[in-house]
């Protein structure tokens, strides 16, 4: 670790009531009560910020189109580093990345990645109304469900190929369950079984309910600074030993292979370059959980598992607490919250389970963390290790 | 009249969408690869040339993945459901995105051999659909 590597300092997400904000509030109130709290946990505030990285789904086409400039203006500071980059849920990955670089060049010395949905209390939820203009004039007119047809078209093709089941998939579901369980903060806490997620309505056949995330509000906020600077800083700095990213479409028609996470292979394959660490060296997981087959998808590109090897893999709840493999340990997207874009709040359960700050769900000697994100319909991925120093 | 999302016909798409009105499935040809590719794009995906023709395809595929959407695209799909959104591979080799017509859901499986239908949902867009072959 040298003087100029990057760490994260603060975190802070948005405290919910059955997935929405108390008292209701916009966007750029989430956002800036969350950056406070994460500064301010670091011992730092917005005055002392001068990288500046957003990305959401609010105030489309505009303000939200120009999100980090909306937030500079909204919190009125003058950031000498700004990143807007929108790929989908998985941009949040990416922007660690991206202050990573940007602290190693001196291009800053503290970034802050923000987040802010109030996508369940509001109104700003229309999944199902994509334009049709550009590439997605050969996708709207045909009513696909916007995303979740298009994970159930790779879930489909999955299971020609591998022989992949639903019992399999609702395993993901299960076991995220039961860690959903163990954090009061998490939405969905009721026990599930493989047969609850089999019997609930089918969506977009093969993914049934239970298959997809839940649609909540939330906030987040990520704190990063250099390591010379976060050795005066009151938390424990958790290191980024490696970032990657990619992507392959926008359309799902367009998906190069729909059995297989091309872009979570290439962004993994330069993480873990980067971090000179590899699948068997990760402690704790967090797996964008959109929907249970971005997770079996993710797994395999990861390496953790082979090609076609993800059900089996998932099978016997390996992935739950006191299994050998433990993933989304807050709960995920599937019972935990998902505010649109959910790929902040992977992030954040990380940090804390590196800084053991889990509580109930706590990884025993949690020391390096892998974060992936998905972004759109399997569209984009993004990869981050964490360690602890 | 339909209120479902129609496809915003630009200078690039206007041929293919000129091409179904008339029961013609027309594709990006490349002379330079030999390749086709679907959708249309000012460089060939495969070769990057930019001088690609468009060519009649024969209309014949299979199933290369599909769902079948119980909840619908929004409201304007809401009394469709069940329906069947396909990926389906064309003897020329691309994919496109489509629909599957029939009556009998429990016989659409991946790999299926698949022709083109034409739906003209107004007087200027035709949609490329697909029924079992």
């Amino acid at each position: 670790m040298t003087d100029r590597t990057a760490c994260i300092v603060g975190i802070a997400d948005a405290a919910l009531e059955n997935g929405v904000i108390p008292g209701g509030a916009t966007a750029l109130q989430i956002q800036a009560r969350v950056a406070k709290a994460a500064l301010a946990e670091a011992g730092l505030t917005l005055d002392d910020v001068d990288g500046l990285l957003v990305a959401g789904s609010w105030g489309m086409p505009r303000p939200g189109s120009m999100a980090a400039v909306t937030m500079a203006e909204y919190l009125n500071i003058q950031p000498r580093y700004l990143d807007n980059t929108n790929a989908g849920g998985s941009s949040f990955e990416m922007h660690v990345g991206h202050a990573a670089m940007a602290l190693a060049a001196g291009a800053c010395e503290v970034a802050i990645i923000l987040y802010g949905s109030d996508q369940r209390s509001g109104s700003g939820r229309s999944l199902g109304g994509r334009p049709s203009a550009l590439d997605l004039q050969f996708e709207t007119p045909w009513g696909m469900p916007a995303p979740v047809g298009g994970y159930a078209l790779a879930a489909r093709r999955h299971m020609h190929e591998y022989g992949t089941t639903a019992e399999q998939l609702a395993e993901i579901a299960v076991a995220t369950r039961k860690w959903a369980q163990l954090n009061p903060a998490a939405m969905m806490r009721d026990a599930l079984t493989v047969d609850d997620v089999l019997a609930s309505r089918m969506i977009a056949d093969p993914l049934h309910l239970l298959d997809c995330c839940l649609v909540t509000d939330g906030g987040g906020a990520i704190v990063m600074t250099n390591a010379e600077r976060a050795r005066d800083l009151p938390t424990r700095p958790i290191t980024v030993r490696g970032f990657g990213e990619s992507t392959t479409h926008m359309t799902i028609g367009e998906m190069p292979d729909f059995a297989h996470l091309t872009c979570a292979e290439i962004a993994g394959r330069e993480a873990y370059r980067k971090a000179g660490l590899g699948p068997k060296e990760i402690d704790v997981v967090e797996i964008y959980d959109s929907f249970t087959i971005t997770v079996l998808l993710s797994l395999e590109a990861l390496g953790f598992c082979g090609r076609g090897e993800g059900g089996a893999f998932v099978s016997g709840q390996r992935t739950a607490p006191g299994g050998d493999f433990p993933m989304n340990t807050n709960g995920g997207g599937l019972s935990y919250a998902h505010p649109g874009m959910y790929g902040i709040f992977l992030l954040i359960e990380a940090v804390r389970q590196l800084r053991g700050e889990g509580g109930e769900r706590q990884v025993a000697e949690a020391a390096t963390a892998l974060v992936h994100g998905t972004g759109g319909t399997l569209s984009s991925g993004a990869t981050v290790i964490l360690a602890r120093e | 009249m339909t209120n479902k999302p129609l496809p915003q016909i630009d200078v690039e798409t206007a041929p293919f969408w000129a091409g179904a009105r008339e029961g013609k499935l027309l594709l990006p040809h490349c002379g330079d690869c030999g390749r086709y590719h679907f959708y249309p794009r000012a460089l060939c995906p495969h070769c990057r040339a930019d001088g690609w023709q468009w060519a009649e395809a024969s209309g014949r595929g299979v199933i290369h993945t599909y769902t079948i959407a119980h909840r619908g695209a929004g409201p304007a799909f809401k009394d469709d459901v069940p329906y069947v959104v396909a990926i389906v591979e064309l003897a020329e080799g691309p994919r496109m995105m489509t629909n599957i017509v029939t009556d009998d859901l429990s016989g659409i499986a991946v790999d299926l051999p698949v022709r083109v239908v034409f739906d003209a949902v107004t007087d200027e867009v035709t949609l490329p659909k697909f029924e079992p072959a």
